[in-house]
């Protein structure tokens, strides 16, 4: 069961996290945390465009949400900013191939989208808090 | 040599042990600082209640009314010689440890917390013993000060008689709230002799006994703690039934925290008379069914002997440490010396984040804790982001922590360390 999960896919991205770190100066900064255990994510993004021109996250926590958050940095990478909006949950998990996790671990699947999902809310808020209110809408951040 | 109390026996009266789970593995339990499992005897006293004399307590006239509420303040009179209090009304019931700290916090410490004051916690504090005592503080204008702990999770006395001298621009220390047993390092502090210095300088304390109470013999007026809060479901007991006991003389000067029905002798449009000791601070209807559970996990402690209880978690959790302490790249917590530990062992896997280490424990059937164990000012002193966490009680066997450290060093494999 547990092989499952920790591949060697996940344990690659644990130990060798692509885009980790942080931008200087970035157009959004954002951090959460997960209360349950503690994961910690931060994701710094550039924009351009409304592309995403560089992201960076930085965290610490548990093998899936390190793994996770380094597989999404690479699933949003150049996109368009608004992309984010339409990423569901069973997306991340079929990227990170875990579609079977519990209640408890698929919070730190989620973790780095959720960041991620504030992160497109907070940039276009500030610009124009009328369609960031309609984009909290359509995000749906849970 | 002689078994301390028959383990073997023991595991029959508990259900949930005979429990296998969906891989077909049986349940190794060992989250007992969390929440322990409850007998057959408690499940049986709480279903007897809802299937027999179910009814409300302390006001109808009827009978079945008059055997719950005999049932209910049985408890009462149970936990105060289990604890060894003076009065049966120095017992009060709340839903766990953290509204009795609450109350104590709202109650006493809005009427005797005053701008300018200091409250002394330790850095080993679990949430449930910081939050209340911050909210405190910050309504009233004082301050709190933590006393440093060591690397091996003991107090620093040094740390803990400066606060008591520190006048600074803050006024003195006005009261103290510490835990008896951390629930991460498994440390057993000498509470004793801190309540006694601080009385010394007419300090009272607060105890939380959330993880000491249920394995240790506990006497409240050998100790001397001011103020006792802890859990029945820590003990055997039903979850939904906290403990506050408080020195009678404290207590008949402390206004009620939750205000209702019960409580109270007469209300009136323009005021209210409170009820005596201890129903004023019980309103609204409690956790009868609960309570009433509690009263048997008491007595089947009892029986078995809290003496007996902390050998057999003493060599339980020998056995424990000394199975992982040569596990390569382990980092255990908490003080080397068993005597001065409880029944857990908190420990990390270098480079092995503790869920990961618990969800592949699970595997094999083990249930442990991993987090950071609600004691995040702890993890800062500790510099780490989470810990994982055995812990034992009665029912546990070495056969148990074999299946446990089999696992640990299969979840090394998968991680290849």
């Amino acid at each position: 069961m547990s092989e499952d999960i920790y591949r060697e896919m996940i344990l690659d991205h644990y130990r060798n996290p692509r885009n980790k770190g942080k931008i200087e100066e970035p157009d959004v900064r954002i951090h959460d945390s997960n209360p349950l255990c503690g994961d910690e994510i931060s994701i710094d993004l550039k924009v351009e465009n409304d592309t995403i021109k560089d992201i960076k996250f930085d965290g610490r926590g548990c093998a899936i949400s390190q793994a996770s958050a380094s597989m999404l940095t690479e699933m949003v990478s150049n996109k368009p900013l608004t992309t984010i909006k339409d990423i569901t949950k069973n997306d991340i998990l079929e990227n990170i191939g875990l579609t079977t996790l519990g209640p408890a671990r698929i919070k730190c699947a989620l973790l780095s989208l959720k960041v991620l999902k504030i992160g497109m809310i907070k940039y276009y808020a500030d610009k124009d808090p009328h369609s960031a209110e309609k984009l909290k809408e359509e995000s749906k951040v849970f | 040599m002689q078994a301390l109390l028959d383990v073997y026996k023991i595991r029959q009266d508990f259900p949930i042990l005979n429990r296998c789970l969906t891989n077909g593995k049986k349940l190794v339990y060992l989250d007992n600082a969390a929440t322990t499992q409850k007998p057959k005897q408690v499940i049986d006293a709480i279903c007897k209640y809802y299937s027999e004399y179910n009814s409300n307590i302390h006001r109808a006239v009827y009978q079945i009314a008059d055997e719950a509420t005999e049932e209910y303040e049985k408890t009462r009179e149970n936990i105060r010689k289990f604890i060894n209090a003076k009065y049966s009304e120095e017992i009060i019931f709340t839903r766990n440890t953290t509204e009795s700290l609450n109350l104590i916090a709202y109650s006493w410490g809005r009427n005797n917390i005053k701008k300018g004051d200091k409250i002394l916690l330790t850095e080993y504090e679990h949430h449930s013993n910081i939050v209340p005592w911050q909210m405190l503080c910050n309504h009233q204008g004082a301050k709190i000060n933590y006393i440093d702990i060591d690397y091996n999770g003991y107090l620093n006395i040094e740390s803990f008689l400066n606060f008591l001298e520190d006048k600074g621009e803050y006024g003195e220390t006005k009261l103290i709230s510490l835990s008896h047993m951390s629930n991460v390092l498994g440390t057993i502090y000498p509470v004793k002799d801190i309540i006694k210095i601080a009385h010394e300088k007419d300090i009272p304390v607060v105890l939380d006994g959330a993880q000491s109470v249920p394995h240790l013999d506990t006497d409240v007026q050998d100790i001397d703690c001011d103020f006792l809060a802890f859990s029945a479901h820590k003990m055997l007991g039903p979850t939904g039934v906290g403990i506050l006991y408080v020195k009678k003389e404290i207590l008949e000067c402390m206004p009620p925290f939750i205000t209702g029905g019960d409580m109270i002798k007469e209300v009136h449009k323009e005021y209210t008379v409170f009820n005596d000791l201890p129903y004023r601070f019980e309103g609204g209807t409690p956790n009868i069914a609960d309570v009433i559970g509690f009263n048997t996990a008491i007595e089947y402690l009892k029986d078995i002997g809290m003496g007996n209880v902390r050998e057999h978690e003493k060599e339980l959790v020998k056995y424990l440490y000394n199975s992982i302490k040569d596990i390569k790249d382990i980092k255990i917590y908490g003080p080397p010396d068993i005597n001065n530990r409880g029944g857990l062992v908190s420990f990390n896997l270098d480079g092995i984040h503790p869920h990961d280490c618990a969800t592949i424990l699970n595997d094999f059937g083990v249930a442990i804790r991993s987090g950071h164990h609600c004691a995040q000012v702890l993890m800062e002193k500790l510099d780490i982001i989470a810990s994982s966490r055995a812990s034992v009680y009665i029912y546990n066997t070495k056969e148990e922590i074999d299946i446990f450290v089999d696992a640990l060093n299969h979840v090394r494999r998968i991680f290849k360390v």
